[in-house]
């Protein structure tokens, strides 16, 4: 069942559905790579439970001008409506107000969810069974659903995209350093905005597929995962998309696969699956690796905290330290160096020496700017001028026992 | 409104709405003020993965398996959020927002693949939970609160809201000077002798407390609203965290008592029969009150610089 | 874990650091892969005023946090008075940089003052009319009484500066560390700090200041501290702040002229 899912063989709404939830996941993962770089992801759970209230009276206006209530296209219009209000609010709180961005989004997001909830409970009374479209929307619900709904999907998707790919220069500059971007004559208030009403569009195009209230993670999980695997914003932005896309696409795929298994929720799951591999595995930032790199980097700055000490004849105190010494072969367990442990600490101390004289020294700029005290000199100046060094230092000097 | 109809029908609903109300803004003030303000949303998503997995270890819906169940979830929850925070060098929006959906779908998945449609139990219901239920029908008016055998029949929400609350106050109470400093000058706090990572732990934990006692009666739209918007709103009227913390709970008072008379009679006034949700209602008149509060509130301009890094 | 342990004191290791107000001995602190503080060591003269310069990102602040346990060491030991730092809090008073704290919150300049009396009160202490009367006289010795009933926000940044010296006056420690006191004060400010720091001299009590003026460092103190990620040097003014000093925790970033006048001025 799942291959077949996958292999785009459950018919055309399911198929619609996969290529629409790709697309979806695509421009949610690249859009929200700039709220990311932005140290904005939040905001999007603030436009993304704004929606609710729209969806209600747009479902009720329908309905009062004779109509079904449970037209795609108008209430997605409701939805970017209100979302849009909820972002005016969530700017003007924050620029007018002695409000933090965290206390705003929390405020937008929890009266406008809760206006939309009063605005569910009318739309119940108004009619039996009518309202049954509406609950989908707080966690999507690709069931029973009409070609033409997953057509607009399909289509939504792609236009978003498109604008994405319009706008991703001036956006890059902006999440990267809004600053410069400033000082180069970009609008930056204008292109946060554009930024804002692009996460506004991914909401309203996924709000069928995932839900409004999984929607942020669609629009927060890529960029965090990529950003695990590369340092270059243009790279996050393209992995983020992957990301993305293989998360609609791979859990639209099971869910379509099996019963009883909700879009929304299980793309979610599959990103997190992405992100959790990321987050453990990643070379450089993920977790294994800066650990065993924590843990080397500890033991060099004891090892060589320890011989300067025994080069300078000072007690050592730290257990670690010590026992990393005596490991080495440099010190016996009760701290007293061995003949290996003396050779190492004069050099160490000489090296201290050599590398006191190029901090000094302004010609040697580039090079003291490298000093982090565990650099071996050898590896930052040519094997002239550490003896040229030398005979400044003049010989080599005693190591105390 | 006579005694006779208002005891039974709204006054236990009205008091467990106060207490969900106060027992959030009070720890709220601290959120907010130490930039924490969405732990709050982040806890009140994953009560329901919390107690969609009580259900499915004991099988029954009960309060306590499920109050520890969104207990435990929103510990794993705080856990996980730090965790991701430290360990994968993520901004801690970011690192949030990943833990709150993935533990929410977990959750939605769960129910979904369970047979709950016979017991009480739904997205719906954690949501908006159900205030307008908790009523007291063993009561007959005013007299009844004297009346033993009556108060026996009061809602359990009630005494374990009023607990929750009264625990609430005395851990503010308590560690009043600490958590003033410590929220002002973490720095200086650490150099006093405050633990100041424990101290946070213990604030997030009694915010969790509050949230799931709360939810349990009220669902989880009141408790997010009412962890921002009353202490958002306070800041706006005053620049003393003393006065703050009062004009909270006036605050969170006022929405639970208007939202909830709004919810029961504003549709009546209107002419139309049913009432709407009170959680939705009370959420929204908190709203309401901050927006006063941010357009007329004499202190809602910043005065001082932020914290730099 | 080790690096705690290490903050605490090792038993042994208090003998050797000797009774200094405050001792350091092998400290590093890394962000990240770079160490901001590489093996230091330091001994603070009791009853000196220190002053601890180095060039901007040398870590002279990291340094004193990671002394006062607020930034956790890679490794080192700290003690104070000759006894682990967690036994001694009571005697030490730190002001932190101005620009670390949010000065939006919602709170009084006499409520900042009495913050520094937490010790004294604990969690439940009733606080009583000679606490008040002790904030407003610290507040009067720097010359901020009038502002008591201010809120913080309205303050400029002189006057915070002074608020947050009258808090750490409040503690009545024997031990004050000072973090950029004068970054970006008026100069009455300064005059009025460094009056007070005098006055703690002349008390009888030890003041170590991170402190980036050079062309003050004369004037104001009888100790230095040199830094650049690892200890330059450490002394009196007279035999440790020389162009040789200053050359070597400064490197290229000082002119030559600069280096003459400075060490000129020492004499």
């Amino acid at each position: 069942m799942l291959s077949d899912a996958l292999l785009l063989q459950l018919g055309y709404n399911a198929t619609l559905v996969a290529i629409g939830a790709a697309l979806l996941g695509v421009s949610a993962g690249v859009t929200g790579t700039f709220l990311f770089l932005r140290k904005r992801a939040l905001v999007s759970d603030a436009i993304s439970h704004a929606t609710l209230p729209g969806v209600c009276i747009a479902f009720m206006v329908m309905v009062a001008l004779g109509g079904d209530g449970r037209n795609l296209i108008g209430l997605l219009l409701g939805s970017a409506l209100s979302a849009w209000v909820g972002l005016l609010c969530l700017n003007w709180l924050t620029r007018h107000t002695r409000l933090a961005e965290d206390a705003a989004i929390g405020s937008v997001l929890s009266v406008f969810f809760g206006f939309g909830v009063v605005l569910l409970t009318v739309i119940q009374t108004m009619g039996v069974g009518r309202q049954a479209g509406l609950e989908g929307f707080l966690l999507g619900s690709t069931a029973g659903m009409l070609w033409a709904d997953a057509m607009i999907i399909a289509i939504g998707g792609g236009a978003t995209l498109l604008l994405i790919l319009l706008l991703r220069r001036p956006m890059t500059l902006v999440s990267f350093d809004p600053e410069y971007a400033a000082a180069r004559g970009l609008p930056v208030a204008r292109i946060d905005l554009a930024m804002m009403g692009l996460v506004m569009a991914v909401t309203v195009v996924g709000l069928k597929i995932v839900g409004l209230i999984l929607i942020v993670a669609l629009l927060i999980i890529p960029p965090v995962t990529a950003r695990f695997w590369t340092e270059r914003s243009d790279r996050v932005v393209l992995l983020s998309g992957l990301v993305g896309g293989v998360s609609g696409f791979v859990g639209a795929a099971i869910s379509a696969s099996a019963p009883n298994l909700p879009t929304g929720p299980i793309i979610v799951l599959v990103s997190f699956a992405l992100f959790a591999l990321s987050m453990l595995l990643a070379p450089n930032r993920g977790v294994l690796a800066a650990i065993l790199k924590h843990l080397r980097f500890q033991r060099r700055v004891h090892l060589r905290q320890g011989l300067l000490a025994l080069a300078q004849g000072q007690p050592i105190y730290e257990r670690l330290t010590l026992r990393l010494l005596s490991r080495a072969g440099f010190a016996r367990a009760d701290g007293v160096a061995t003949e290996l442990g003396r050779a190492r600490a004069a050099k160490a101390l000489r090296d201290e020496k050599r590398w006191e004289v190029v901090r000094a020294d302004q010609s040697h700029e580039a090079a003291a700017a490298l000093y982090d005290g565990l650099r071996d000199i050898e590896t930052v100046l040519t094997k002239d001028q550490i003896a040229d060094i030398d005979r400044r230092i003049g010989g080599p000097q005693e190591v105390p026992a | 409104m006579s005694g006779e109809e208002f005891v039974p029908l709204s006054l236990t609903p009205l008091l467990i709405g106060i207490f969900a109300a106060v027992a959030c803004a009070l720890p709220g003030n601290f959120l907010v003020l130490r930039k924490q303000a969405l732990i709050g949303d982040a806890i009140s998503h994953v009560v329901l993965p919390g107690i969609v997995v009580a259900f499915l270890l004991t099988g029954v819906i009960s309060a306590w398996p499920m109050m520890l169940g969104a207990a435990g979830a929103a510990l794993v929850a705080v856990v996980m959020i730090e965790a991701i925070r430290r360990l994968g060098r993520i901004e801690p929006g970011a690192a949030m927002g990943v833990v709150f959906t993935t533990m929410f779908a977990g959750g939605v998945l769960l129910l979904e693949q369970t047979d709950t449609s016979s017991v009480h139990l739904d997205v719906e219901h954690a949501l908006y939970g159900n205030l307008e239920s908790l009523i007291w029908l063993d009561a007959t008016g005013w007299s009844s609160l004297l009346d033993a055998e009556a108060l026996a029949g009061l809602p359990v929400e009630l005494g374990r809201i009023a607990a929750t609350l009264i625990g609430v106050i005395a851990f503010i109470w308590l560690f009043w000077r600490p958590l003033k400093i410590s929220t002002f000058d973490e720095g200086f706090a650490r150099t006093m002798g405050i633990r100041t990572n424990v101290l946070g732990l213990a604030l997030v934990v009694v915010a969790a407390i509050a949230a799931v006692a709360a939810f349990d009666a009220v669902g989880s739209i009141i408790v997010i609203a009412m962890f921002i918007c009353p202490p958002a709103a306070a800041r706006m009227m005053t620049n003393q965290l003393e006065r703050q913390i009062g004009w909270s709970i006036v605050f969170a008072t006022t929405s639970a008592i208007v939202g909830y008379v709004f919810a029961g009679y504003g549709p009546l006034w209107l002419g139309a029969a049913d009432a709407v949700s009170a959680a939705g209602m009370i959420a929204t008149i908190s709203g309401v009150i901050l927006a006063v509060t941010a357009l007329f509130g004499p202190c809602r301009k910043r005065a001082g610089a932020p914290a730099q890094a | 874990m080790l690096e705690l342990a290490s903050v605490n004191g090792i038993a042994n290791a208090d003998e050797a650091l000797g009774d200094s107000p405050l001792a350091i001995r092998g400290l590093t602190v890394s962000y990240g892969q770079k160490p901001a503080v590489f093996s230091v060591d330091m001994t603070v003269q009791a009853g000196a005023m220190t002053a601890i310069i180095g060039p901007n990102g040398a870590g002279k602040s990291t340094m004193l946090k990671a002394a006062l346990g607020i930034v956790k060491p890679l490794s080192g030991q700290v003690t104070a008075f000759g006894k682990p730092l967690e036994d001694q809090r009571a005697r030490i008073a730190y002001v932190p940089q101005r620009a670390s704290v949010d000065w939006d919150f919602p709170t009084r300049v006499i409520d900042v003052v009495l913050m520094g009396l937490y010790r004294e009160l604990g969690l439940l202490g009733r606080l009583r009319g000679r606490h008040k009367a002790k904030a407003m006289e610290c507040l009067n010795r720097v010359g901020m009484r009038d502002f008591a009933d201010r809120q913080i926000g309205q303050l400029s940044g002189g006057q915070q500066q002074r608020v947050f010296l009258a808090r750490s006056l409040a503690q009545d420690a024997d031990l004050y560390l000072l973090d950029e006191p004068f970054a970006g004060v008026d100069a009455a400010t300064e005059k009025a700090i460094i009056a007070v720091l005098k006055s703690l001299k002349d008390a009888g009590k030890t003041v170590v200041v991170v402190h980036h003026d050079l062309a003050t460092v004369t004037d104001y103190f009888d100790h230095v501290f040199l830094i650049n990620t690892r200890k330059v040097a450490e002394g009196p003014v007279d035999t440790a702040f020389t162009a040789e000093t200053l050359q070597a925790a400064y490197g290229g970033r000082l002119a030559t002229a600069q280096i003459d006048q400075l060490s000129r001025a020492v004499g």
